[in-house]
């Protein structure tokens, strides 16, 4: 894979000095009122940062495609989990039918058929 | 000319020095990291808790011949059931293949000398065996009564059973099979031998890889969810109790998630098991290689987003039950496509009938039923009708024991002259086969149909009017049990008075048949080049086993 | 039991395993055998935030309420000192890439090690036994505060996941500092070179894996409706 990579040092420390940036963007950003997006640029950092450490410390920049499938197949089936889940539970409330067409328009109009 | 393949040089009949007796005394098994030894490490272990889950199952027949219950009490008859769904789910049917046939088979059929961690593979028994250990302990000191199932908040804050031994157990269990299908993943895309491509890996080695997928995209799941479990119960803290805002369906969500790809572990592995019997007793590659193959991914994909049609009738929201239903129909599909080309590959075939064909045809059959009342099942409106009744029990039985069980026998006969040298008594073998697959139907066949009618499952008790179908039932399990204890005698008795079994006694394509029966230790002498397809037979017109 | 191997290279690299043809591929099928275990870690944490994320979906305000009850700046200062544990791990590796002394190996791990002990310490003194103390630690003597009304109960929902989330973390943290022990004493023993450094750089995959798990828990768990 990508062993034989040496990363120069001056990439590392630029990687370092860019995480702890952004860390104290996200903690500063944590102190103006931003409404909902404050959770959207938390976790916009947060991707930033993981990107960072996974492509440079761990060197997927310079890794086989079967690495980078691989990661992309842990976080898509976390996403299914979200997802599913979510899909359930945020949904449980809603009505049964939707008025403008459930039973309420196509039943009556097949039922002269019948 | 030879219809099998690859006859790079001479395969010597018997290997004087092969792996079961390269060296000897408990430490050289206990501490081996030889695949094929750690294979029947845990064939002795696994076969061990298919008793006792078996027996838990033959009390709860006996049982269920009285409408009143003949034998036990409601709450011993729960922990028998609970205990029978564990010791089964778990320890028997998700590492069966996997473990035993897989272990022993993966190297050998990429020309590999091991797995990729062969002592990972050791410890990855010793998880098992802790597990295992730390479930029958949770049997024998009281049992458990919440079902295989766990769901809270009967399991986290009021049932008074060994919930948190067990749930222990089962974790730890799941790390062996975490490490397992790590270790099948890194060996089969490392470690293949010069000129093995993917798509001249034989079929069993696909259906292992989809397995291993699931083994380590899901598992970790039903961990933390066992973890988080241990924790209500411990803590009382009330993340999945509706009384202080928590949702027991989120447990219901996260130990589904994989509990439902978790039976695809326990029917991949069998499925690869059929190709591969099909193939050798037909003398015929198999028909659409690929699509069997991708099929077995295929699978390993869409079961991971189906789970919620064990939750339709719950409270779960329906919306969310619509999206489920019609993905469960498309998981089908490729089940499907496997059984066609199975067909198709028995058409114009040269078949023969020994016990490991018998057990793969018996297998297209029974998974067959078992998949298509799964596809009623999937149904919405149909499964609030038949959820919770006996039609769900008859359904999985049929394609776990019907299904998976049949073709964990069919591959145990098929590769037991190579695991051991030696053959077995095929008139016996058959013999058993067939009481095995009358004594299965008259058990689960009524099933459907009481479940039908209405009698609910996991009750000690049932209606009067059910009663001539449960007393077909337990009578067909008496016959069942009969049946599996039947190849444990012979196959016992041919590690001793067995005839000598050559390298390839079946005459079929595979790697695993190109090297002694039992194998050296390092497998093959030389490592192969592969040059051909698998399954490459060359019809003759005439070739008998 | 010889290897009559198809290449006829005999002069085994230290820490060959003989299942393998040869070290590159023993390496490859050691990083990629660690890839599918953090794909595994992924999925076990996973299983909590998505619990996680589903109970502050149901439960905003309440969960609010909870994370105010942490301090930003001792989340901000571990993930700080985790954020300089990686990049000394990956001077460690860097180190025996380029064929270091082993010295310098080892002072790299040495002060991951001490990043890593740092990070435990801090949390479990700083939050964990305040925490404890001021009786917001669930299962050890919880109890409501007024001012949170009717969403106690799920406020207390909410430090169940701080600690269960943070604790598994801690629990990942202690492994790969044992982890780091054994490969310090393994670089003291003249094990590692240029040619042959896979464990250190197979560690290093896991420690910076523990420090995304941390990168997402801080402000999943401390930044939630921000401080204003």
């Amino acid at each position: 894979m990508s062993g034989h990579v040496v990363v120069p040092v001056r990439i590392y420390v630029t990687v370092f000095l860019a995480l702890m940036s952004l860390t104290a963007l996200t903690t500063g950003v944590a102190y103006i009122d931003l409404g909902r997006w404050n959770t959207v640029a938390a976790l916009a950092i947060a991707v930033t940062k993981m990107l960072l450490v996974v492509l440079f410390f761990m060197h997927v920049k310079y890794a086989t495609g079967l690495t980078r499938v691989i990661i992309i197949a842990g976080f898509f089936w976390l996403g299914i989990m979200i997802a599913l889940s979510l899909s359930d539970e945020l949904t449980r409330g809603w009505e049964i039918v939707p008025k403008a067409w459930g039973t309420g328009m196509i039943m009556p109009f097949l039922s002269r058929f019948f | 000319m030879s219809t099998a393949t690859l006859d790079l040089h001479e395969v010597p009949a018997e290997a004087p020095v092969n792996y079961l007796n390269a060296s000897y005394g408990i430490k050289s098994w206990l501490l081996t990291v030889d695949h094929k030894r750690i294979c029947l490490l845990y064939l002795a272990a696994i076969n061990v808790m298919f008793l006792v889950g078996g027996t838990a199952a033959v009390l709860m027949r006996l049982h269920l011949i009285e409408p009143q219950g003949a034998l036990f009490e409601p709450e011993t008859y729960n922990k028998l059931f609970s205990t029978h769904g564990i010791i089964m789910v778990f320890f028997f049917l998700v590492p069966s293949i996997p473990a035993t046939l897989g272990n022993f088979l993966i190297p050998l059929m990429i020309g590999a000398r091991d797995v990729a961690f062969p002592k990972l593979n050791l410890m990855s028994w010793y998880l098992f065996m802790i597990g295992a250990s730390l479930a029958l302990y949770a049997t024998l000191t009281g049992g458990v009564d919440t079902g295989w199932t766990f769901y809270a908040p009967y399991s986290s804050t009021y049932s008074h059973s060994n919930v948190i031994a067990a749930a222990l157990g089962i974790f730890i269990a799941g790390f062996s099979s975490i490490l397992t299908g790590l270790n099948f993943i890194v060996t089969i895309h490392k470690m293949r031998a010069p000129g093995m491509t993917w798509f001249r890996l034989p079929l069993f080695i696909w259906s292992m890889y989809a397995t291993s997928i699931i083994f380590v995209l899901g598992t970790p799941v039903i961990a933390i969810t066992l973890l988080l479990l241990g924790a209500e119960r411990l803590l009382h803290v009330g993340i999945f109790d509706p009384a202080i805002g928590g949702d027991p369906l989120l447990f219901q969500h996260l130990f589904w998630f994989y509990s439902h790809p978790a039976v695809y572990i326990m029917i991949l592995p069998g499925m690869g098991v059929v190709s591969e019997l099909i193939a050798a007793f037909s003398r015929k590659r198999i028909f659409g290689y690929s699509f069997v193959a991708f099929s077995s991914l295929a699978i390993a994909v869409i079961s991971f987003v189906v789970w919620g049609h064990h939750m339709f009738v719950t409270g779960q929201s329906v919306y969310a039950g619509l999206i489920f239903s019609v993905l469960s129909f498309l998981v089908a599909i490729p089940s499907a496509v496997k059984v066609f080309n199975w067909t198709a590959t028995l058409y114009k075939g040269s078949i023969s009938y020994q016990a490991p064909m018998l057990y793969a045809l018996g297998f297209i059959g029974l998974f067959t039923i078992g998949g298509l009342t799964g596809m009623f099942l999937a149904s919405l409106a149909v499964d609030v009708h038949l959820n919770g009744t006996y039609f769900v029990v008859a359904h999985f039985h049929y394609v776990m024991v019907g299904g998976a069980v049949m073709a964990y026998l069919g591959g145990l006969h098929y590769w037991w002259p190579k695991m051991t040298g030696r053959m077995y008594p095929d008139l016996w073998a058959r013999f058993a086969a067939l009481v095995i697959f009358v004594g299965f139907n008259l058990t689960f066949f009524p099933q459907f149909m009481v479940g039908y009618l209405g009698m609910p499952r996991r009750y000690a008790v049932y209606p009067d009017e059910f009663q001539v179908f449960n007393v077909m039932s337990s009578a067909g399990a008496s016959i069942l049990g009969i049946g599996y204890l039947i190849p444990i005698i012979y196959l016992l008795w041919s590690l001793k008075y067995g005839a000598p079994a050559g390298p390839n006694p079946w005459r079929a394509t595979g790697l695993e048949w190109k090297t002694a029966s039992p194998p050296p230790t390092e497998n093959f002498e030389e490592i192969p080049i592969v040059t051909e397809e698998a399954y490459n037979y060359v019809p003759t017109g005439v070739a008998r086993g | 039991m010889a290897e009559t191997a198809v290449h006829g290279a005999h002069a085994h690299p230290p820490g060959f395993a003989h299942q393998f043809e040869d070290i590159e591929q023993q390496r490859e099928a050691g990083t990629l055998g660690m890839w599918v275990f953090l794909v595994t870690e992924i999925l076990f944490f996973g299983g909590m935030f998505a619990s996680y994320i589903i109970y502050r979906s149901l439960h905003y305000p309440a969960f609010e309420i909870g994370s105010h009850l942490l301090e930003v700046k001792f989340g901000a200062l571990n993930t700080a000192v985790l954020i300089c544990s990686s990049l000394t791990m990956a001077m460690a590796i860097h180190s025996a890439q380029v064929g270091r002394s082993k010295s310098t190996i080892i002072f790299y791990l040495i002060l991951t090690m001490i990043l890593g002990a740092a990070f435990l310490g801090f949390k479990f003194t700083f939050e964990w036994h305040r925490d404890y103390v001021e009786h917001i630690m669930p299962g050890f003597g919880f109890v409501f505060r007024p001012e949170w009304g009717s969403n106690a109960p799920q406020v207390e929902m909410f430090m169940c996941f701080y600690f269960f989330m943070t604790g598994l973390h801690a629990l990942h943290m202690i492994v790969g500092l044992g982890v780091l022990t054994v490969l310090a004493i393994m670089t003291a023993k003249n094990r590692f070179s240029s040619e042959y450094y896979a464990p250190l750089e197979i560690s290093g995959l896991y420690w910076h894996f523990v420090d995304i798990v941390w990168i997402f828990l801080f402000p999943l768990l401390y930044l939630i409706g921000g401080r204003y």
